[in-house]
């Protein structure tokens, strides 16, 4: 784009190589960052994306290559070197110091080192309140970082980069966690930091943000960059096929089963604890349920009642007609519901187990009758699994923590699957996975209502609500509040998402 | 075999120091005094099977001295006044469950920190019993010492008591499907429970299950002397966390078995009589248990750390 070659670039890498052992994670990236641009960083997971911003943050050093910030040249940055060139990185998660205000957090990063220095509360203050309103955000200085949402957290991150002085900012999957509204506060902000003549480097997996935020786009591929275009000159199929390198037949399998029995009815159902109330629903053998809505609408909070996780205390649960009392995921599992959570890290596999033992966690009792281990029976079940989920390890004996993420997911789904489960409900079944394992999850889901499962997915991606629900129920305020058809479009969902929230801000 | 790297450089060192001193202490396997060495850590080797699995669930238990001395009082008197052996044993077995099921109530009824409730347990089961007894020995009637067999009968009894149930946890914690929800429970309580175990209950039982070993240890420590002292497991929670720390079980939970437990321990227990047939000054004993610790608990963060990167 024109206006970005009149000025040098302020980064530029040259042929950036680097490897862990036997893998190479980059072979020679070039890749240009001009001020006051937002340059998105697309790729699968491996790609190579988390290893060239680490070379750029100074986390790591690279084997060869060159990077230029500002006119001079280096061979290598160190963290402390790139932060005082104005090199700043928001991550995924956030990294406050929960149990400090946001005023304390702020100071701790940009104030000067001496422990002996005495604080200058006020002017602390003072520059908090000052960076905060730099980014729009309405927080107390004198909040403590826990009682903050996600995307609040963010901000403050964000103040702390602009009080550094960041010429460079690197967002690391920024929007994973945030609502529709939240995440276009974040552009307004990314917007004008761009304007203020800041580079910004974005990742993400979500194609549509990086058409609605991004000017140009490098792809990377096994370690290598594809290419960068200017958004303006590609569409996402074409964006697609960079990153996999072939045609990802689009992208959602379709719907075959019909609808059978019904498996699970809900008459009023709610739990004062996590603020859900009145559900109302039938899910069928056969059929994917989509669950749409804000984070925090209350999706993960009803599959978490459902699993038993925090008992439902009004209305009445039915499974296959039958009235059922819910007080525990054991009980849940008994009934035949099956759960995979959101966070796989912390609550979907134990990272320490082995892969076959995490696939035979829910299916002690029928696996092993008496509770002696069989390891022979364990061994083929996790095989089994292995070889239809095509789940990639090295061994069913490897610790689940080394896996990629889409795998540990696969894990997830195995340990659920072997309990023959009549109703399953997947929390976010592919976030933060990339898109070959995405569109495998995908096939599994459906494959799964073939088999005549009930299907309950949560998700916060709408494309894929719309393109794998034959049903979609849509939350809001911790009540479902439609119900609509498989077939209806981004727009209905969205709004009945946002209800009359769709004017106002997010509270 | 690199799983078990640690249980394995634990049984190394020990063979090691057991090899040294064929070769500069023959005099060290004497029969007699190695069987009454081997017989003195079964009662502890008994504990750290307990704690071993308390601490595989990510827990502690610092009051297994003061049951300790509670059930070895409490058995001593029941055996003073009259009741059979048969009898006692049992019963100080229940007596240590008890208070296994206290600590346990606390621990995973309410979710209290382990470390907080055992610390008050341990203080208030001593200075009650300090202020019962007075510091008081018992005196045991014929017949209790060696139950009765006479020495080497008795000593063996106990030996292969001891190995017993170091056997049975050992094979359970691997075989049997529990033994895996302690390991699981262990690593991450929250995905544990999400995947149908019940951590409450596993951290329960796991704490009821330790009172009970403490009990058992009591009786085969106090069947070894014609009387009971009143604190005679004055400083128990540390030795047997000492032994299954040096055994390469992980304090942060979900890793490690009771044979390097077991082979931790030993290599404690030998210090101080290898110093004797040495003839080193005894005053090293201490020092050199204290670097063994180190030594294992540096391996263990070394370890984690080539993990994490």
């Amino acid at each position: 784009m024109a206006k970005f070659m009149a000025s040098a670039p302020i980064l530029e890498l040259r042929g950036i190589e680097k490897s862990f052992a036997a893998v190479r994670a980059l072979r020679g990236v070039d890749f240009d960052l001009f001020g006051g641009e937002v340059h998105a960083l697309l790729g699968e997971n491996g790609a190579g994306k988390s290893t060239l911003i680490k070379v750029v943050t100074g986390a790591h050093r690279p084997d060869a290559g060159t990077l230029t910030v500002g006119g001079r040249t280096f061979g290598a940055l160190e963290p402390g070197a790139a932060r005082h060139l104005g090199i700043a990185c928001i991550y995924q998660q956030p990294a406050l110091f929960p149990d400090l205000t946001v005023a304390e957090n702020i100071g701790l990063r940009l104030e000067g080192s001496g422990s002996l220095r005495r604080v200058d509360w006020r002017a602390r203050e003072r520059r908090a309140a000052e960076l905060l309103s730099r980014v729009d955000a309405d927080i107390p200085t004198f909040a403590e970082a826990r009682s903050l949402s996600m995307p609040e957290q963010q901000l403050v991150e964000i103040a702390c980069a602009l009080g550094a002085g960041a010429r460079i900012l690197v967002m690391d999957e920024p929007t994973a966690s945030l609502t529709r509204t939240e995440q276009e506060r974040l552009f307004a902000v990314v917007r004008e930091l761009r304007s203020a003549g800041t580079g910004v480097i974005y990742i993400s997996h979500r194609l549509e943000e990086i058409f609605a935020l991004a000017d140009r786009v490098t792809v990377l591929r096994d370690g290598a960059s594809v290419g960068t275009r200017a958004v303006g000159e590609i569409d996402e199929a074409g964006l697609i096929r960079m990153m996999v390198g072939r045609e990802v037949n689009q992208i959602y399998p379709p719907s075959e089963s019909e609808a059978g029995e019904v498996v699970l009815s809900l008459e009023g159902v709610g739990c004062a604890a996590s603020g859900v109330s009145g559900i109302s629903l039938e899910v069928r053998a056969g059929e994917v349920f989509g669950l749409a809505g804000l984070v925090g609408a209350g999706r993960t909070e009803l599959a978490r009642i459902l699993f038993g996780v925090s008992p439902a205390d009004a209305g009445t649960i039915r499974m296959r007609g039958e009235v059922a009392t819910i007080h525990s995921p054991a009980d849940a599992i008994a009934l035949g519901i099956a759960y995979v959570p959101e966070d796989r890290r912390q609550h979907g596999v134990i990272l320490e187990m082995p892969v076959e033992q995490n696939a035979t966690m829910a299916v002690h009792r029928t696996l092993f009758p008496g509770g002696w281990l069989r390891p022979r029976r364990e061994r083929s079940l996790a095989a089994g699994f292995i070889k239809s989920l095509s789940i990639r390890t090295s061994s069913p004996a490897a610790p689940a923590g080394s896996l990629s993420g889409g795998n540990q997911q696969k894990v997830s789904v195995a340990r659920w699957l072997a309990t023959k489960p009549k109703l399953m409900i997947l929390d976010e079944p592919t976030q933060g996975v990339d898109v070959g394992a995405k569109s495998e999850i995908h096939r599994i889901v459906r494959q799964m209502a073939r088999e005549g499962m009930a299907v309950i997915m949560i998700s916060s991606d709408l494309p894929e609500i719309l393109g794998m629900s034959d049903r979609i129920g849509v939350m809001r305020g911790g009540r479902l509040t439609k119900v609509l058809p498989g077939s209806s479009d981004a727009h209905t969902v969205m709004s009945a998402a946002l209800g009359q929230a769709a004017n106002g801000g997010s509270s | 075999m690199k799983l078990y790297f640690r249980e394995v450089s634990v049984a190394v060192a020990l063979v090691v120091l057991l090899g040294a001193l064929a070769i500069f202490a023959p005099a060290f396997y004497q029969p007699q005094p190695l069987l009454s060495l081997l017989t003195r850590e079964m009662p502890t080797l008994v504990v750290a099977c307990g704690a071993a699995l308390v601490i595989i669930t990510r827990q502690i238990d610092i009051s297994v001295g003061s049951m300790f001395s509670v059930c070895s009082v409490c058995a001593g008197l029941l055996a003073a006044s009259g009741w059979p052996l048969v009898a006692v044993l049992p019963a100080s077995v229940a007596i240590g469950a008890v208070m296994g099921v206290f600590n346990g109530a606390l621990v995973a009824g309410l979710g209290l920190p382990s470390i907080v409730v055992t610390l008050a347990t341990m203080v208030t089961l001593r200075q009650s019993l300090n202020l019962m007894r007075q510091g008081e020995f018992v005196n045991l009637p014929d017949g209790v010492q060696w139950f009765g067999l006479g020495q080497f009968a008795g000593q063996w009894t106990i030996v292969g008591a001891a190995l017993l149930v170091l056997a049975a946890l050992g094979l359970g914690m691997r075989h049997l499907a529990v033994g895996r929800f302690v390991y699981a429970v262990g690593s991450n309580a929250e995905a544990a429970r999400l995947a149908g175990v019940r951590p409450r209950l596993v951290t329960f039982l796991v704490f009821v299950l330790m009172g009970a070993l403490t009990g058992l240890a009591a009786m085969m420590n106090i069947v070894q002397s014609p009387q009971v002292q009143p604190l005679s497991g004055a400083g128990l929670e540390l030795k047997v966390i000492a032994a299954v720390v040096v055994g390469g079980v992980a304090i942060s939970g979900g890793r490690g078995n009771l044979w390097g437990a077991f082979a931790g321990l030993l290599l404690l227990a030998c210090v101080s009589p290898a110093l004797t047939h040495l003839r080193i000054e005894a005053y090293w004993e201490k020092a050199i248990q204290g670097a063994i610790i180190l030594l294992a608990v540096v391996a263990d963060g070394v370890r984690m750390r080539k993990e994490k990167s």
